[in-house]
């Protein structure tokens, strides 16, 4: 089975948002980057198709130059390869085009990308990239088994969860259940000496319109200070929820 | 030329989120000068929409559809488009419409814009703000193709109602092959879901064990509320995982937030902060979380928990 991880590189959450430009870039001054969480969990299944069924598994950034640190990560955790589309990703449709060029140009049965990533949360790259590549496409996924060219995964659902059977090729949106989060691999200097190794290919991008553009960032208004209630006094507390938020 | 709107709707009946993207499509349309299309999948009785400001209704009935595919169901909302001639479509942040959307886009051609949060702010260029970095910040995106999809954000833009009547009519897609199908639904039917619920009851590592969750529980009866948790807790294996909320777990967009023992680390309020009002309860007045909250009570959950439950309970009584 060839799998191929798309990696969204992202701020890490812990990072402060602030923007440059006239609030029309995101100022990543001292902000550190890191593979998006529902990617690593994606990942780490993928590393399990690999050790336990046998697979190939590459990982994929759309991106500039920049990404690469994040990109070799994934592959000091395991992955094979790496491929680097060389452009902005200033879209979630141009994004899905250049993944989908990689996808059938590589001949992979299995694409695990992530249900969003956290910087812009779009969630619409593995969507578009199914749509593309006329794949089936899971969402939301929480467990995946493939036996053969059979799927089998589970889904998460508002308010529950569902199982459903497909086939491959797949792509999937991944998010935690795929593995735990004490599943999660973190680099050891093996890993990160092979990774050194390891191809990473950069490929020019294919032609893709750009369907949405960010103009403009803004922050959330600040936030008044609480009222606090005293734990003696709860009356007052759903006396305000009730009569001054309307909540209750 | 009429603005379209997906009104989901879940054994029939519509849900909450079906009459806001409803209501936000009436805005829109104002807007364009022009009307308001449902399109329908199995619901009852659609003459309510109506009253959320839609002129005419789509009925699609067929009992393929009566389990929700992504595929599919976006095939028929790309035929209902096109049979109107909709310029811009409308689908709420439901997991299903989150689902299908980016299907969609894709076959209408269409620049899609998620987690919206207000109507456009200008029609030409179309220009909508929608939240990025987990509700750390707000995006004036612009959607540039003929056709734009716009996913409206949960609780965002809220009901708007209006007296009016909507025609409604048969609507008979072509329904594609299934690539994906559905084995079988585990779903609590008598808990409200954290994406659908007004308030919403969270608790942290603050309640020490699994065993102290019976009065979150209750609380969240009494409120009529979902019931919700931070990482660790969930993590711990203390609460499922369809529980964790937060930047890594589930949004949370309700009316009333209300937070036990959870201390506001920022990848926790990243993903609550577009609830609208927040309550804490925390022993420690230093403890983060007081600085995003509305109301704080600075005390034992043990103890508070407990209380407030009596006193909404004599509240509720009242009412
Ligand atoms: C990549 C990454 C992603 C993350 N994503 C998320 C996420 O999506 N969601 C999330 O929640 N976290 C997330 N976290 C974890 C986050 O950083 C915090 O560790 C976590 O939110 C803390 O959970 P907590 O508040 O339950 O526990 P703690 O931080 O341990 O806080 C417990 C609180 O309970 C209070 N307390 C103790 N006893 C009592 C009592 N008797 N009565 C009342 N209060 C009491 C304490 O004062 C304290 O404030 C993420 C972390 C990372 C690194
Ligand atoms: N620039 C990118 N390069 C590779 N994969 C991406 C990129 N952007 C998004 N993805 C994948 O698509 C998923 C959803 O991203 P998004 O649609 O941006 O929320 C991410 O979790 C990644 O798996």
């Amino acid at each position: 089975m060839k799998i191929l991880v798309c990696i969204s590189h992202v701020p890490d959450t812990t990072s402060k948002i602030n923007f440059t430009e006239g609030d029309t870039k995101f100022d990543t001054t001292g902000v550190q980057y890191v593979i998006n969480p529902n990617d690593e969990f994606g990942l780490t299944r993928a590393m399990w198709f690999k050790e336990k069924q046998g697979a190939s598994v590459h990982v994929v950034n759309v991106g500039g130059p920049e990404t690469e640190p994040t990109l070799r990560k994934a592959l000091a955790i395991g992955a094979d390869g790496a491929i680097r589309v060389n452009t902005a990703a200033t879209d979630g449709f141009a994004v899905a085009k250049q993944l989908a060029n990689v996808v059938q140009e590589g001949g992979y049965d299995l694409v695990i990308a992530g249900r969003e990533s956290i910087d812009y949360n779009g969630g619409m790259v593995p969507g578009m990239l199914a749509a593309l590549t006329n794949a089936n496409f899971v969402n939301n996924c929480i467990n995946l088994e493939v036996d053969g060219t059979n799927v089998k995964a589970i889904r998460e659902i508002d308010g529950g969860k569902e199982t459903v059977s497909t086939s491959l090729p797949l792509i999937i949106g991944g998010q935690k259940g795929l593995v735990e989060e004490s599943d999660l691999r973190i680099p050891n200097m093996r890993g990160i000496m092979m990774a050194r190794q390891k191809p990473l290919n950069v490929l020019e991008p294919v032609d893709a319109t750009e369907e949405t553009t960010s103009v403009q960032f803004e922050k959330p208004a600040p936030k008044g200070a609480v009222t606090l209630v005293s734990p003696d006094n709860l009356d007052e507390l759903v006396n305000l929820l009730h009569n001054e938020a309307k909540v209750i | 030329m009429s603005v379209l709107v997906y009104t989901e709707s879940e054994q029939g009946t519509f849900k909450k989120v079906a009459l806001e993207v409803a209501s936000y499509a009436k805005a829109v349309a104002t807007q364009l000068g022009t009307t308001v299309t449902a399109v329908t999948i199995n619901a009852n009785n659609s003459s309510e929409l109506g009253n959320y400001g839609v002129d005419k209704v789509l009925n699609v009935n067929n009992s393929q559809l009566d389990k929700f595919n992504a595929h599919a169901y976006a095939q028929v909302i790309k035929q209902a488009a096109e049979s109107e001639g909709a310029k811009v479509v409308i689908v709420s942040s439901s997991a299903d419409s989150k689902y299908l959307a980016p299907l969609l886009a894709v076959g209408l051609n269409a620049g899609y814009a998620s987690n919206v949060v207000e109507a456009p702010s200008n029609t030409s260029p179309f220009t909508v703000k929608r939240t990025a970095f987990t509700n750390k910040a707000f995006n004036m995106t612009t959607i540039n193709t003929d056709v734009k999809i716009v996913g409206v954000s949960n609780n965002s833009f809220g009901l708007v109602e209006q007296s009016a009547g909507a025609s409604s009519e048969d609507f008979s897609p072509s329904i594609p092959e299934f690539g994906v199908h559905v084995e079988s639904v585990d779903k609590a039917s008598d808990k409200v879901s954290i994406a659908d619920a007004e308030i919403v009851v969270s608790a942290g590592r603050g309640l020490k064990g699994p065993e102290n969750w019976g009065m979150v529980e209750e609380l969240a009866e009494v409120l009529g509320a979902a019931t919700a948790c931070s990482k660790p807790v969930s993590d711990l294996g203390w609460r499922p995982h369809s529980e964790h909320v937060g930047q890594t777990g589930k949004p949370v967009a309700s009316n009333l937030y209300i937070a036990i023992g959870i201390s506001g680390a920022i990848q926790h309020l990243a993903g609550i902060n577009a609830s609208k009002v927040k309550v804490v309860i925390n022993t420690d007045p230093e403890a983060p979380f007081f600085k995003a909250a509305d109301y704080g009570v600075v005390g034992d959950a043990f103890e508070v928990v407990p209380k407030l439950i009596e006193k909404l309970k004599a509240f509720k009584a009242q009412q």
